[in-house]
């Protein structure tokens, strides 16, 4: 019955978004009240019944309710509670179920939040996120629909795939998720400005902070997936460069890219028709995302099911946004006034550097994501564009920005002077130069390549907070004073020194690792120890367990430096009962921002285990940089001047003096 | 600067970007892409020592060899020509024999394909794409394998 009801729920905000995908957005164009009136409690109304649905769907997967096809699929009553949980979105249906939520907890967010919108952009807006919801509404509903029953209902069901039965998935999917589907507001936005004819700076202000929280959640989400990749994987990598990571990495990357041009927009009332086109291709990049890894066109674990009707139908929404927003942008873009003008030499100078380069990276993500897919179509030839590609593509664009950024952080908005930053910089400089000696004396010793990388991430990292200690002075009015000045900054400072922190923090952790990493890989005989990395490590012991639906061969090493114990580590190899799937699990040793890592295969004929263990040196910066950026964003945030939907007029933001509008 | 200038030197910056990606890419695609391989493609492209290939195929059965210091050995096949491969490593918790495999490495002047990277990925019933491709151009993909490497035929129940 409850299941009946989540599906019935389904239905009916089908039918709901399809109100809502018409008489809004036609209000908007005839200026008609009421026709805009329904918009927002239709939004409410979609946000309700897909919560219904998809406490249904949870319901069953709670109560391992076997005469529902998809947990047959992918649930087991052995399986623990929290996975029963998280095993709701572990699957295709479930997944994509969790998108649309998301999706109307957005459109009800805008209606809650958007009461000082001019009622026709918010109608137009929530009419264009009616479109998004019945696109995906339908293809759920019609192609990937959770709540098909089995009868007669078999006793068990088939189990979750082992690598997804882990507390990432509890986390990743959904902060990905929120990532991904809040740039769907954002292209709203966009495309009810376009309809409306009203872009201007108001436009941006309203729009900043809903860029902000998706920029921020899919900055966590990706982190999150690489970190879950690590340490489940077993190979102790953190990126692989694979097609669904650069699914979601180009929308980052753009994401990015919006994030900073919504700020000259807003200031400055520039880069309008720039922004616009950023809104709508980070979403459609988005789409491109889930396209990519839900149509089964790259075979992968997050790839769940593999039927051609869903790729098609996909790949048919993804065309149709895409083509029809580029259409609007090309008829309405021209209409836009230009606005206002600065200097080369500029911090919009340098937010446009900072464009061009994120968005010619993303291009060159795209091609050799998207190249072999379109080679193997047209040719049948078979390649893989790996790693080195990327590396070499993406890597030396990214240089300049990083080199940038403290220059860009300190230049005045319309004209600024270039010698004046250098000379405020310089102090950074020096500290740059000491902390990269420093840092590779400690390594003892390094190549040319590591010692850039070590001063290129030095470089951002002092450079970016340069800017509070130049503001500050510590040294010359006193620690009272200083303290009372650096509590009095704009919070705008704060959030784009810790933004660029994280960055300069995350670039420090793959430089170190990337250069410094050893592998060793070993086979031990129970008693025996060996030197790695200077840690001393004795294999202890084996022994078998059961666990509640697996059974485990679980390795027990000491890990000793300098005689005394620092760790027991305890990898596993797992075997799960239902499926018969075996799975490594990784043991980790953190020791400050470095990590030992120990992962086991088979035991020999002979009773020896093969182990290999790594040594990751500094490699946790490049998680908690992403913590940092995202706090950045998160302060930025919540920054009073920019509350969700609380707009001021506009001319005032434009026209605010220079000295006034702290950096960005 | 007029609106002109400002505009011009926007365009001319964005061109020597793209230009320098554009150089960046090409590069890359010409150095740093590796091409995939069947045992019967190697057979017939002699493929010169020492140049980064993916193989892929079934590993045969009986041939996994365990040496000293975690090396391994075993045989790579389409079921029409066989290419051996040497290993360093923990293989993939899903290496078994008769499972599909990718390898990427590259072919020793003796004729031995030294892998550094053995995948076989994820799922219990998956068969790398390239696998099934290169099994079925040689007649050997048997459809019951198939049937159970993808949901859609579950839903028969």
């Amino acid at each position: 019955m409850i299941i009946e009801i989540g599906h019935f729920a389904l239905i009916l905000a089908l039918i709901a978004s399809v109100v809502q995908s018409v008489f809004p957005v036609w209000g908007a164009l005839k200026n008609d009240q009421r026709m805009m009136a329904v918009a927002p409690p239709l939004a409410n109304a979609q946000f309700v019944l897909v919560l219904i649905s998809f406490a249904a769907l949870t319901h069953a997967y709670l109560t391992s309710d076997f005469s529902v096809l998809n947990v047959i699929e992918n649930s087991h009553s052995d399986k623990p509670l929290i996975y029963k949980f998280s095993g709701v979105w572990g699957n295709h249906e479930g997944s994509i179920l969790l998108w649309v939520l998301i999706l109307v907890l957005f459109g009800a967010l805008v209606a809650a939040f958007s009461r000082n919108l001019p009622t026709q952009l918010r109608a137009a807006t929530l009419g264009a996120q009616g479109w998004v919801s019945f696109a995906f509404l339908i293809f759920v509903v019609f192609t990937s629909n959770p709540f098909l029953r089995v009868a007669p209902a078999p006793m068990e069901g088939r189990d979750l795939n082992p690598m997804l039965q882990d507390i990432g998935l509890a986390i990743h999917p959904p902060l990905l998720y929120v990532g991904y589907v809040g740039f769907s507001i954002v292209f709203s936005f966009a495309i009810a400005a376009l309809l409306i004819g009203r872009i201007d700076a108001a436009w941006a202000r309203w729009v900043r902070p809903w860029v902000l929280v998706s920029w921020i959640f899919l900055t966590l989400g990706i982190a999150m997936g690489s970190y879950w990749a690590y340490y489940e994987l077993g190979w102790g990598g953190w990126w692989f460069w694979d097609p669904v990571e650069n699914a979601s990495f180009m929308p980052w990357l753009t994401g990015t890219a919006l994030l900073h041009s919504a700020i000259v927009m807003e200031k400055r009332d520039a880069l309008k028709v720039w922004t616009i086109f950023l809104a709508l291709l980070t979403f459609s990049l988005s789409l491109l995302g889930t396209f990519l890894v839900r149509s089964g066109v790259l075979t992968s674990v997050h790839a769940f099911a593999v039927d051609p009707a869903r790729g098609l139908f996909i790949l048919g929404i993804l065309m149709v946004f895409v083509g029809g927003s580029l259409t609007l942008f090309a008829w309405r873009a021209p209409l836009l006034k230009t606005g206002g003008l600065f200097a080369p030499v500029s911090r919009e100078g340098a937010l446009v550097l900072n464009n061009l380069f994120l968005t010619t990276a993303t291009a060159a993500v795209f091609f050799g994501t998207l190249y072999p897919l379109a080679l193997e179509a047209f040719t049948g030839e078979k390649i893989s564009v790996g790693p080195p590609f990327f590396n070499l593509t993406f890597g030396p664009l990214m240089i300049p920005v990083l080199l940038m950024m403290p220059f860009g952080q300190l230049l005045a908005w319309k004209r600024g002077d270039a010698w004046g930053v250098t000379q405020r910089l310089t102090g950074a400089f020096f500290v740059t130069l000491v902390a990269t000696c420093l840092l590779a004396w400690f390594m003892g010793g390094t190549g040319i390549l590591a010692a850039l990388g070590f001063g290129v991430s030095f470089w951002v990292i002092f450079g970016s907070v340069w800017e509070i200690v130049d503001r500050v002075k510590p040294r010359k009015v006193g620690l009272k004073k200083a303290w009372s000045r650096f509590v009095g900054l704009p919070k705008t400072v704060y959030a784009t020194s810790l933004g660029h922190l994280g960055i300069g923090l995350t670039a420090l952790g793959i430089v170190t690792v990337s250069a410094f990493e050893t592998e060793t890989v070993l086979t031990m005989q129970t008693g025996q120890t060996q030197q790695v990395s200077g840690y001393s490590m004795t294999y202890d012991r084996t022994w078998d367990q059961r666990g509640p639906n697996f059974v485990e061969r679980v390795a027990q090493f000491t890990l000793r430096q300098d005689g005394n114990v620092a760790a027991t580590m305890m990898p596993s190899k797992r075997v799960y009962n239902v499926s018969g799937q075996p799975m490594t699990e990784a043991a980790l040793y953190t020791s400050g921002f470095s990590q030992v890592y120990i992962s086991i295969g088979d035991n020999m004929d002979d009773g020896s285990l093969v182990t290999r263990v790594y040594y990751k040196p500094l490699i946790t910066l490049i998680w908690i940089g992403t913590l940092v950026m995202s706090l950045g964003g998160f302060i930025a945030l919540i920054d009073r001047k920019l509350h969700v939907g609380a707009p001021q007029p506009a001319r005032k933001a434009v026209k605010r003096p220079v000295a006034a509008t702290p950096a960005e | 600067m007029t609106r002109k200038q400002r505009r011009l030197t926007l365009i001319g910056l964005a061109g020597v970007v793209l230009a320098t990606a554009a150089g960046l890419v090409l590069y890359a695609l010409n150095d740093q892409i590796v091409f995939f391989q069947s045992p019967s493609d190697i057979a017939e492209n002699q493929i010169p020592a020492g140049e980064r290939i993916r193989l892929g195929g079934l590993v045969k059965d009986g041939s996994v060899v365990q040496g000293d210091n975690a090396q391994v050995s075993f045989i790579v096949t389409d079921e029409v020509e066989t290419v051996a491969v040497s290993y360093t490593g923990l293989l993939p918790d899903l290496f078994r024999e008769g499972q599909g495999i990718v390898a990427e490495g590259y072919i020793d002047p003796n004729g031995v394909f030294q892998a550094d990277q053995v995948l076989a990925k994820h799922d219990e019933n998956y068969i790398p794409k390239e696998v099934k491709q290169a099994l079925e151009d040689s007649g050997h993909w048997m459809e019951e394998e198939q049937g159970a490497a993808s949901y859609g035929s579950s839903k028969s129940y």
